[in-house]
């Protein structure tokens, strides 16, 4: 019998089997940031050991870093401790870092793709969830917990058990406006945010084929918010064409070799998935969430859900404490829920293809007046990119704060964050209860909803900005 | 890593579900830079409410988490373990745990016990009508007991043979140092690497 995608990149870095324990796996890539590493290294240290492979290593710092006035100490003790900390274990273990101020700094799961690293048929790990990212190369990439760090760092291996496989098959085109946000949003409510458990997803299908690479890794990196640790999708031409001339893209003979390898890794016609889910994408729109879990979510055109109306009793009560902490009314419909901040960025949605499309709504208009928007690159690079388009001076033009590379707004850990009861439009990844800062209620967004949203001061997308533009004022 | 044998203790029934990492220990705690310290800021946000389950003064030194199903979804922090130790709780029961989570209990010794929803119904009906009421979590024979309930759970025989060891991950895997070795002289060239050494 055939092999799927993911059962072929197992295979390839199995570096002992044996029965009845758990394959011992090797890790091409192993990326670190501030938060989830020092417990790791300190484990290291006290045992007296060092870091097997440092070629294969490489930090950066995203989570604790301010967006403004980077060049200024970190006002935070706390935060400036961990980052310190980072720079400290760096630079005595001999791993490669791109602090805070580099040109190669940003977001871990905006860098590694960015600088080449992530390739085909590799094994990327991080000890953050949304490493699932990665896979929208087809690498086997998933989050690890700290003592998975130190485990990888001593032995560039990681036992693990092997996971079922799900086929997500996606047919159709998706319309006019339906960004892979709104696609992977919806793909979650509809299988629930345990609805991966146990499996690798690999997303299929002729919708899925024609996305490029920024929008295959906003689908792979959400893969988690559906309780898959990775996600995947076939390498094809435009894998190729994104990776060929990166800094650490394969070159001349090399280049060659790893196209024809990377060919290889398709799921094989006769292969058998574990489960399987179909989605039409003609049949989406775009999509918003009400609640407070990623699978909490329905078509902009919809209303608040009933409570009442779930059949399940844990996710009638589910639903009830989420409207609660949202403070939100059944039956309210989503387009008249106003915010009060929109933000754009995070490692779902802060690459340059997502700054241009918020810019692209944005272009000509105005935020809305009470309305705080921050647009944060996922990294220092793209931010580069995002000026030499001059789409900084779009977004500032329209009333929004242009920022510096870094999770920002993402969650509560450094200086940007939402306050109490305030409300944000977001294109990050997780809506949890104070996710973006204690008592702060998010709804997650494309960056085309994002804006919309940011112009009108409630949930929009840009369709709903030329009906306003040919409504009469006052109407 | 302590070992885990069997254990007896009492519980918290906390009727959630899809309790996150984040509700587990919050973002700002995470930038702490040990592993340990983390028990104040186990369930912050929730335990502002004097009424929370783990407020009530009957559920002090309560070792055995009974929750909801999907428990420990979100991020991979294992900050959210270490917060549930730090506290003191020994074991954790769900009908459901998020897969990440799971990994990372089992590797610091939360020994992390999937029963079906059932059982748990009935470990709540029981704890929350006698505080006093004791559970017991038997690694060696599978099995949690408590007045009126025996039910056995599943756990792999090499994860079981770790946490009754108390064995730790690393220097299991440095007893295959030749494999690793082997299966690195045969790695391709083209593999990325992030040093030019
Ligand atoms: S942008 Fe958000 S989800 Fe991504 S790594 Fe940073 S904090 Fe995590």
């Amino acid at each position: 019998m055939g092999r799927t995608l993911a059962e072929k990149v197992w295979d390839d870095h199995v570096v002992r089997r044996a029965e009845g324990e758990p394959d011992l796996l090797y890790i091409d890539l192993h990326l670190l940031h501030e938060v989830t590493s020092p417990q790791a290294f300190e484990g290291l240290r006290k045992s007296g050991r060092r870091v097997r492979r440092l070629d294969l290593t490489i930090a950066t710092e995203d989570h604790n870093t301010p967006t403004l006035d980077i060049d200024k100490p970190i006002a935070d003790p706390v935060s400036r401790a961990q980052l310190e900390t980072l720079r400290k274990n760096c630079a005595e273990f001999g791993v490669r870092l791109h602090p805070l101020g580099d040109v190669e700094q940003g977001v871990v799961h905006v860098v590694g793709p960015q600088l080449g690293l992530t390739q085909p048929g590799t094994t990327v790990v991080c000890g953050d969830s949304h490493t699932s990212t990665h896979g929208a190369f087809g690498a086997l990439a998933f989050g690890i917990g700290t003592s998975q760090v130190e485990h990888v760092l001593a032995t560039q291996t990681l036992p693990m058990a092997r996971p079922k496989t799900m086929a997500i098959t996606v047919n159709g085109e998706l319309p006019e406006g339906v960004t892979a946000k709104d696609l992977i949003l919806a793909i979650i409510a509809r299988i629930g945010t345990g609805g991966g458990q146990g499996y690798i997803l690999e997303y299929r299908g002729s919708a899925i084929e024609k996305l490029s690479m920024e929008a295959r890794m906003t689908i792979c990196n959400m893969s988690i918010e559906a309780g898959a640790r990775a996600g995947m999708i076939a390498p094809d031409e435009t894998t190729f064409e994104y990776l060929k001339g990166r800094p650490h893209a394969p070159q001349g003979a090399d280049w060659d070799a790893a196209v024809e390898y990377w060919k290889t890794l398709r799921t094989d016609d006769d292969a058998e998935f574990d489960a399987e889910v179909v989605i039409d994408a003609s049949e989406l729109a775009p999509f918003v969430t009400w609640g407070t879990n990623p699978g909490q979510g329905a078509p902009l055109s919809a209303s608040v859900p009933d409570p009442a109306s779930y059949e399940d009793p844990s996710e009638r009560l589910a639903a009830e404490k989420a409207l609660e902490y949202m403070g939100l009314r059944p039956g309210q419909p989503l387009r008249s829920i106003t915010v009060d901040t929109v933000f754009v960025g995070s490692c779902t949605n802060g690459r340059i293809e997502d700054l241009r499309a918020a810019a692209e709504v944005l272009r000509g208009r105005k935020v809305a007046d009470g309305v705080r928007m921050l647009v944060v690159p996922g990294s220092a690079r793209v931010g580069l990119q995002a000026v030499s388009e001059g789409l900084d001076t779009v977004f500032k033009e329209a009333g929004a704060e242009w920022r510096h590379a870094g999770c920002s707004m993402c969650l509560g850990m450094n200086p940007d964050q939402l306050a109490p009861g305030e409300r944000s439009a977001s294109t990050s990844n997780r809506n949890f209860e104070g996710r973006q800062g204690k008592g702060g209620r998010t709804h997650l967004v494309s960056p085309q909803v994002a804006a919309a949203t940011a112009v009108l001061g409630r949930l929009a997308s840009p369709a709903d900005l030329s009906d306003a533009a040919t409504t009469p004022a006052g109407v | 890593m302590e070992a885990f044998t069997t254990h007896t203790g009492r519980a918290v029934p906390l009727r959630r579900s899809n309790v996150d990492t984040d509700q587990i220990i919050p973002a700002h705690w995470l930038k702490k830079i040990t592993r340990d310290g983390f028990e104040d800021g186990l369930f912050e946000a929730w335990r502002k409410d004097p009424e929370f389950v783990l407020n009530r003064p009957e559920r002090q030194g309560a070792t055995v988490l009974v929750a909801g199903p999907d428990f420990g979804t979100g991020s991979s922090r294992e900050h959210a373990v270490w917060a549930l130790q730090n506290y003191g709780f020994k074991a954790v029961i769900s009908s459901r745990f998020a897969d990440i989570f799971r990994g990372n209990s089992l590797k610091n010794g939360l020994l992390t016990v999937v029963l079906e929803q059932p059982v748990v119904d009935r470990l709540w009906e029981l704890t929350e009508k006698d505080p006093t009421a004791e559970i017991t979590v038997d690694l060696e024979r599978r099995e949690v007991r408590a007045e009126g309930i025996t039910a056995a759970f599943e756990l792999d025989e090499n994860s079981r043979w770790r946490l009754l060891n108390g064995l730790d991950d690393i220097s299991i895997t440095l007893q295959n140092e030749d494999a690793i070795a082997a299966y690195e002289a045969k790695r391709p060239s083209f593999k990325p690497r992030t040093l030019t050494v």
